[in-house]
């Protein structure tokens, strides 16, 4: 490219030159201005023959072709490393390079999708919450995969998270990791973890008339997790918010017995001061200070304490969530981030081989162990390198994962969650009253009539 | 031949704001949702009626109308202070002025943030100082801040503008009045701020057009959060969050109905003149 060019230049220069030596028989001001004339129009050949090169190929010659993986920023540094390793396995069929998206789910889904409503194709692999990909694949935005990439990337996956991923029968977005929460619980103050909701409150309401740290940390402020709170009682007493295929409202009597449990904790001594105002990572502050005997949390908390309360460490023990239904399970709500291929991509093939590739066994144990991200590969958890490494409760988030709900799968997911938090804040003031008016709301939101809070 | 020459001028406005309003209410005629592009059709005004029919749009109208009236207040009457020290100050009127215009020239996130920081327990100085433990969490306490962040950035605004028409107020008028026994109250409100009211009318528009549409300092302070949205965060999250066009757009088409209502009532009602056009003051 850069030989044409040269060869290109000096073709048209040379007639340029022809006309410096006609003009050097006639005047020395001639010559000079023709020099200047010469000059100029190498300047110009120059310059527009590098602008050829510069637009017949965006990228530098024989470099692989460029993925834009859309995610946000992992702060342990596992996304990147996992790009790169992929990159350089991938034997020069693509490169990955990381767009960083806000860290707030909100944030990520905006900038989402106003590139996505403009059709933009320089998104090839995008990282989305599991609660998007109804929204993402009912307007388009996202590409299905095909049958036999399908069926590689759901074998050995946790349902759970294939679940999460899917709609209506295909699969549209590869589980990248998964998150749900445990029971932490102070082994100093609770000799044996409770098994129901009921016997929490008992628990906590014992050590209370003892004066011993009796709180029950969980999150309350009006937003998502709310609605997770609420969403995992809700199925845990065997009901959920809408119907299996999303298009109706649910809420029937474990709605109420969902709405009770909040009622209750608020009403118990129990309950913290500012529940109404706090998110997980306040639950755990409240946690490693002492006060509290309980937390329902994700398993961040579990290193966070090590590093930050080193001598409540040693005390703290994991169990299921509680339960609402006497010898059933809990069902805790699933979260975590899924890999999907743009519409728009240039690529899209490639895109689904790094995705498979991203989302490897060797690239989860990292992103496990460095960023506490949990896996969604089901034989991680009994694998010894991913327990081993730092992942001591594998065996608890596996169990929890097997039981686990999703959140209401729906393409109007964001109306209706905003309309279950603000129904359920502050939650002291819940009530089995309010459910009607939920009932209106998210069945308006279903056909995106009404207004947002 | 006049309007040939106006015509590029005309035709940069038309395609700058005329296209952008039309499009919007346009979009507010139809049901619209960015999550279902197939399933886009003409209904009419019923994006309007699930607007007004909804208690959210009137409880953000009504915090937005508290903060609107409060903060306008409160900011001229502080504004009004600063416009005469400013006018009255003989030493170092370069230095009072600039120090006076600090708060205005300090982008509005920024110091939202800092009033953010600075009511939450644990990073803030003022967080505690009246008995309530986290201030941004309730409602009443909340809108408060939010009016206090607000005065505190835009008084300097409105003292400048009244510094302009302080401007207009004739020396020989004020010392007339004092050689006839006024004291300094009947003389402000006898001569200055009559002579003033073409400056105040106008800075008084300004402001509360401002005022009715904050977002930036909401958007920071409390995101809405325990009722404390105005009509524009509203706006935002049902066309950003929720992706809705068309409620969205009605939401905003209303905005701008209220906003263009609060100039008329200013400019028919109050006799401001309208910036550019000649008072009959001068």
């Amino acid at each position: 490219m850069t030989l044409e060019a040269r060869s290109a230049r000096s073709v048209l220069v040379r007639p340029a030159h022809a006309a410096l030596l006609r003009s050097a028989a006639v005047r020395s001001a001639a010559v000079r201005s023709a020099a200047v004339r010469t000059v100029v129009v190498r300047t110009v050949v120059v310059g527009s023959a590098t602008m050829l090169v510069a637009t017949c190929g965006s990228r530098p010659a024989g470099g692989p072709p460029a993925l834009r993986w859309y995610v946000y920023n992992e702060s342990s540094g596992s996304f990147a490393a996992a790009a790169a390793d992929c990159s350089a396995s991938s034997g020069g069929a693509y490169r990955i390079s990381i767009d960083v998206l806000p860290n707030d789910a909100d944030g990520q889904r905006q900038q989402l999708v106003r590139r996505l409503a403009a059709e933009d194709t320089s998104m090839d692999i995008l990282a989305l919450d599991v609660t998007w990909t109804p929204e993402f694949a009912e307007a388009g935005w996202i590409e299905a995969f095909d049958d036999a990439t399908a069926q590689r990337i759901t074998t050995g996956t946790l349902p759970v998270a294939t679940r999460t991923g899917t709609w209506a029968n295909h699969l549209y977005a590869a589980p990248l990791n998964t998150n749900v929460q445990l029971l932490w619980y102070r082994k100093d103050l609770v000799p044996t973890p409770p098994r129901t909701w009921d016997e929490m409150l008992a628990a906590a309401r014992g050590l209370a008339a003892r004066g011993r740290p009796h709180l029950v940390e969980v999150q309350g402020a009006q937003y998502e997790g709310l609605t997770v709170l609420f969403n995992t009682l809700v199925a845990s007493a065997g009901g959920s918010i809408l119907s299996a295929d999303g298009s109706r409202v649910r809420l029937g009597a474990p709605a109420e017995q969902a709405v009770a449990a909040i009622r209750a904790l608020a009403d118990s001594p129990a309950a913290d001061p500012s529940w109404s105002n706090q998110r997980e990572d306040d639950n755990r502050l409240v946690f490693e200070s002492g006060a509290a005997a309980f937390q329902l949390n994700y398993p961040f908390v579990y290193p966070s304490a090590r590093h930050n309360a080193p001598g409540l460490a040693p005390e703290i023990g994991w169990a299921q969530w509680p339960g609402l239904v006497a010898g059933q399970p809990s069902h805790p709500t699933i979260g975590g981030y899924n890999l999907a291929v743009s519409s728009y991509s240039a690529h899209p093939d490639l895109a689904r081989r790094a995705i498979e590739c991203l989302r490897g066994r060797a690239n989860q144990i990292r992103t496990a162990i460095r960023g506490g991200l949990a896996p969604t590969l089901e034989a991680l958890y009994t694998d010894r390198e991913l327990i081993d490494g730092g992942y001591p409760f594998a065996a608890a988030v596996g169990e929890a994962l097997r039981n686990a709900s999703v959140r209401p799968r729906t393409p109007a997911y964001q109306t209706v969650s905003l309309q279950i938090s603000d129904a359920l804040s502050p939650p002291r003031s819940a009530s089995v009253g309010r459910l009607d008016g939920l009932r209106t709301a998210i069945a308006d939101a279903l056909e995106s009539k009404g207004l947002v809070p | 031949m006049g309007w040939l020459l106006c015509a590029p001028a005309v035709l940069v406005i038309l395609l700058v704001t005329a296209y952008p309003i039309g499009y919007a209410v346009y979009l507010s005629l139809r049901r619209y949702d960015l999550r279902f592009p197939a399933d886009t059709a003409f209904v009419g005004l019923a994006n309007y009626g699930t607007v007004l029919s909804s208690g959210l749009w009137w409880q953000a109208l009504k915090i937005t109308m508290i903060i609107t009236v409060v903060s306008v207040a409160i900011e001229f009457v502080l504004g009004l202070a600063l416009a005469l020290l400013m006018h009255r100050t003989l030493v170092g009127r370069g230095l009072v002025r600039t120090v006076i215009l600090i708060p205005y020239g300090i982008v509005t996130v920024v110091a939202a943030f800092g009033w953010r920081f600075a009511w939450t327990p644990g990073t803030g100085y003022l967080a505690g100082l009246f008995g309530d433990a986290a201030p941004l969490t309730s409602q009443t306490w909340g809108v408060a801040v939010i009016i206090l962040a607000e005065v505190w950035k835009t008084t300097p605004f409105m003292a400048l503008l009244l510094l302009a028409g302080l401007a207009l107020v004739p020396e020989e008028l004020l010392r007339a009045a004092q050689v006839d026994g006024a004291g300094a109250w009947a003389r402000l409100r006898r001569v200055t701020l009559p002579l003033m009211k073409p400056a105040i009318l106008v800075a008084l528009l300004f402001r509360t057009l401002d005022g009715f549409r904050i977002f930036d300092d909401i958007y920071v302070l409390t995101a809405g959060a325990h009722d404390t949205r105005s009509v524009s965060i509203l706006g935002y999250d049902n066309l950003f969050t929720a992706l809705n066009l068309g409620v969205g757009s009605a939401l905003s088409v209303l905005i701008f109905g209220v906003v263009a209502l609060i100039a008329v009532v200013f400019v028919r009602g109050f006799g401001t003149a309208a910036p550019g056009q000649e008072t009959d003051h001068r």
